[in-house]
């Protein structure tokens, strides 16, 4: 690694690293195109297709989950099995299969719904935080300038902070624990990250050729912003996407472990099932590992994708 | 050199005041804040304007936060509500650090050698099934969230098997003379060897928890360099030269290897005081991490306050030394 001569601050680094990935979005190879190249070496490649086909159940197992659960997550069908004393956690029985949680509820069913829950939170978290990083990322990358320095100062100090424990603070701030606050903190921590990885390949864009070429055409600044820069620095971003989701679906379990995430459990989720799971965790620990072993399963899932895909357009690995 | 220290000092400076600033404004922005969590949601507005003006609530937001930076700077926080109440909450700091450092030093006594021991093997057999299978490994590492590694180890090294103790740093029967804080190095100290054997045995499981996350990353970082220095142009020469395989792996290859990660671990301490909270939460292990969880779920501001900035002041100082030693390390950066 002899780029690293001089020593640099944390979130330098994490700049660089950030920028790297950024340069990996103009490809000059003549004829096949960025996409093609990387999927014709993807399709090869098992670890990316394991990601791919537990990623794909998973989202197809949360679009029905609500059809194919078979009882209603949030009914206490057992409820008259819990005995607090004797028998606080119903085991298996026919129709419930992996038995009940504490208040007499399918654990099934509950993993099953949970899993849309899951989705959502992830999906909703990456989400803000990819269009917090866009509208940054656009914003300094489009404009150079005093723009440019001022979004780039606020997202330096948020990289020089921890990211989880900023989640946490953020999240601990809220003056009511929801689903909401929990998605907000950690779409949070993700903004400098997207903004900054935006930035960068949108500033590799506009010393491109084809953008060039369609200012001296006399194209108009927005329409070379949206339809010449911003379509040709989106790959990175959504390699860093898929990794988010996976980050995003951890720890939004850590801060549910907390207390920092829903407290309303009629509508399960995986984070929050397993923080609940801790009052009984040495006499049943099995109601953690279930939604743990979800969580983790998913989560590798999307690492492997976002890895593998990272791999593939990185100009570092892609000879 | 002394420039570039004077240089990232002030730089330090900049980000913890910003933090400081918008930490303050966030904290007095809350509908209730503090004066809710002290008196409870139907406090007489009455009792509420009198605690106000007793906190120093009542005035502008830039008169409190000047108010509050010149105590800052004294090393006065303000009172804890609800952690120790009364303390003062730099206090509260001060005596539950002892504990997250010995938790996070042996977290990293164990991480640090395996993840570059396996790191180097992993990438010396590049392709191989033991490389995919470390890689996969490490993977799953990353994707198993902390806290439930936690509960796995709790469960069964405490409560099946019963080798260990399930929570808290030290068998309380045991009585340890406190010299320093550090509950092993006290035992050694005072020469109470059951107390410095029983703090071990209390720390294995936090700390082989909290190595997880350390450990994939020093893992990932150490084959991804060391590969990338087998391909270097100077170990092919070292190589050609006819020096022996052992001189161009120990000189050649793994110095050079471990410049960036060095620097790594240095990283990784952000991540040991994020993956402090969960693990001491689920051990009650009683160092800042708990602190920090007890501090928010009771809505205790002052120190909250207090270890969100402590936390981050000593993130960006150990980076600091990290990136010090780093240029002591690589002469290439001396020479500057």
């Amino acid at each position: 690694m002899s780029s690293n001569v001089t020593p640099k601050s944390y979130g330098e680094r994490r700049k660089e690293r950030i920028d790297e990935l950024a340069a990996a979005s103009i490809d000059e190879t003549p004829g096949v195109s960025l996409i093609a190249s990387a999927w014709r070496r993807l399709r090869r490649n098992p670890i990316f297709l394991l990601g791919l086909g537990i990623t794909v159940v998973f989202i197809v197992l949360a679009a029905v989950s609500p059809w194919i659960a078979p009882n209603d997550p949030a009914a206490a069908p057992l409820l008259d099995k819990v005995r607090p004393q004797s028998n606080p956690v119903p085991g298996p029985e026919p129709g419930f299969p992996l038995g009940a949680d504490d208040r007499g509820r399918d654990l099934l069913s509950r993993l099953l719904v949970g899993s849309q829950q899951t989705l959502i939170v992830g999906v909703l978290a990456t989400v803000f935080g990819l269009a917090g990083g866009l509208v940054l990322g656009i914003l300094a990358g489009a404009f150079s300038g005093w723009v440019d320095s001022l979004v780039m100062r606020i997202v330096d100090v948020m990289l020089s902070i921890p990211s989880l424990l900023l989640a946490f603070t953020i999240a601990a701030l809220a003056a009511r624990p929801s689903q909401g606050t929990l998605i907000i903190a950690i779409a949070t921590i993700q903004v400098p990250i997207f903004a900054r990885l935006l930035r960068g390949s949108m500033l590799a864009q506009r010393a491109s050729d084809h953008v060039l070429a369609a200012r001296a055409l006399g194209v108009k600044p927005r329409a070379i912003v949206f339809r010449h820069m911003l379509p040709n620095a989106l790959g990175p971003v959504i390699v860093q996407a898929t990794l988010v989701l996976a980050i995003a679906i951890i720890d939004a379990a850590a801060l549910s472990f907390l207390g920092l995430g829903n407290p309303d459990d009629r509508r399960p989720e995986w984070g929050q099932m397993l923080g609940k799971s801790q009052e009984f965790i040495n006499e049943y620990p099995h109601l953690a590992v279930y939604p743990a072993a979800c969580i983790i399963v998913v989560a590798l899932g999307f690492t492997l994708m976002g890895e593998s895909l990272r791999e593939a357009l990185d100009p570092k690995t892609r000879r | 050199m002394v420039r570039f220290i004077v240089r990232r000092l002030i730089q330090m400076a900049g980000v913890l005041l910003v933090l400081s600033l918008l930490l303050f404004v966030w904290l007095r922005a809350l509908p209730g804040g503090t004066v809710s969590a002290i008196l409870g949601e139907r406090a007489t507005p009455s009792r509420r304007a009198a605690l106000e003006a007793a906190l120093g609530l009542d005035q502008p937001i830039y008169v409190q936060y000047l108010k509050f930076m010149q105590r800052a700077v004294r090393g006065d926080f303000g009172a804890s509500t609800a952690v120790l109440p009364g303390e003062d909450a730099f206090d509260v700091f001060l005596t539950r650090l002892p504990a997250t450092i010995e938790l996070s030093f042996f977290a990293l006594l164990i991480a640090v050698p395996l993840g570059i021991a396996l790191g180097y093997f992993a990438a010396r057999r590049r392709g191989t099934l033991l490389d995919s299978a470390t890689v996969v490994f490490s993977l799953i590492g990353v994707a198993v969230p902390v806290f439930f590694t936690a509960f796995m180890l709790k469960y069964f090294l405490a409560v099946q098997w019963q080798v260990l103790p399930v929570s808290g740093r030290q068998d309380v029967s045991l009585d340890g003379t406190r010299v320093t804080g550090f509950f092993v190095l006290d035992g050694i100290l005072t020469r109470e060897w059951d107390a410095a054997w029983d703090a071990m045995l209390h720390l294995v499981a936090p700390s082989v928890a909290l190595a997880t996350i350390p450990f994939a990353v020093i893992f990932r970082i150490t084959r991804a360099s060391v590969l990338d220095t087998l391909d270097a142009d100077f170990v092919r020469t070292a190589e050609s030269k006819g020096l022996t395989a052992q001189v161009v792996r120990g000189r050649h290859v793994m110095r050079n290897a471990m410049l960036p990660v060095v620097t790594t671990i240095g990283l990784q301490v952000g991540g040991l005081l994020a993956g402090a909270v969960l693990t001491e939460t689920v051990f009650s292990f009683g160092g800042i991490g708990q602190a920090l969880f007890e501090s928010f779920t009771q809505k205790d501001y002052a120190v909250l306050q207090v270890l969100i900035l402590a936390s981050a002041t000593i993130f960006v100082v150990v980076n600091l030394l990290v990136d010090i030693s780093y240029a002591i390390i690589d002469p290439r950066v001396r020479t500057r």
